[in-house]
C-alpha cells in the first residue's frame, strides 16, 4: 500500500490544473505525506470543501492506496 | 448491525454535544491522527463522546459515506461534521476552535 510523491502530485494537479503543490515525504514509505496546495479554486469554499477537492482527486486512493496524507490548503 | 447503518450514525453524532468517530480509544489511540484530536479535546477540557471504527467494519466505511470524507478520525460538534485531525488542529492553532465551542455554548477550559 504505498503512492510515489510524483503520482500524487499528477492526480492532484489534474484535478486542480492551477494549483500550487507542496509535497513534503514525512517517513520515506511512499505513504505518509503533507501537501500544501494553493489555488484560487478554494476561493469562497469552507475548510472542508476545499480539502474535499483534494481528497476527490486522490479519488478511492485515498485511504486505501494512501495511508496518512495530511492536507493544508491555501485559498488565493 | 441490523439497524441501517446511516440512522446508526446520526444518532450517535446527535447523542452528545462532541463525538468523535476514531481508531481506537481515547485512553489507547491506535493512530496518530485520532491521537491528535483526542489530545486537543483534552487541552480544551471538553467531555465528548468517542466511536472506535476498529471495532466495526460496518461503521469504519459507513462514516466515510456519511459525510463524504475518506479518513478518520472525525469531529462532530452538535451533530455539524468539523473535519479530521488537519481541519481540527488548524482551527486549534488559528483558536478558532475554542470560539466554535464557545459559540456553541460548550464550556472550554
Amino acid at each position: 500500500m504505498s503512492m510515489k510523491l510524483t503520482e500524487l502530485e499528477a492526480l492532484v494537479k489534474k484535478a486542480i490544473p492551477n494549483a500550487e503543490i507542496e509535497i513534503k515525504d514525512l517517513a520515506g514509505d511512499d505513504n505518509h505525506y503533507s501537501i500544501v496546495v494553493k489555488s484560487d479554486t478554494f476561493r469562497g469554499k469552507s475548510r472542508i470543501e476545499q480539502h474535499q477537492i483534494v481528497y476527490d482527486a486522490l479519488a478511492e486512493k485515498m485511504g486505501n492506496k494512501l495511508h496518512a496524507l495530511q492536507v493544508k490548503t491555501i485559498s488565493t | 448491525m441490523d439497524e441501517n447503518i446511516n440512522d446508526w450514525i446520526s444518532k450517535q453524532i446527535a447523542s452528545t454535544d462532541v463525538v468523535l468517530f476514531m481508531k481506537g480509544t481515547p485512553e489507547s489511540p491506535q493512530c496518530g491522527f485520532s491521537s491528535q484530536v483526542v489530545q486537543i479535546l483534552n487541552y480544551l477540557g471538553i467531555e465528548f463522546s468517542s466511536i472506535n471504527v476498529l471495532e466495526d467494519e460496518e461503521i469504519r466505511n459507513g462514516i466515510k459515506e456519511y459525510t463524504n470524507w475518506p479518513t478518520i478520525p472525525q469531529l462532530y460538534i452538535k451533530s455539524e461534521f468539523i473535519g479530521g485531525a488537519d481541519i481540527v488542529r488548524e482551527m486549534f492553532e488559528e483558536n478558532e476552535l475554542k470560539e466554535f465551542l464557545e459559540e456553541k455554548g460548550i464550556v472550554t477550559n
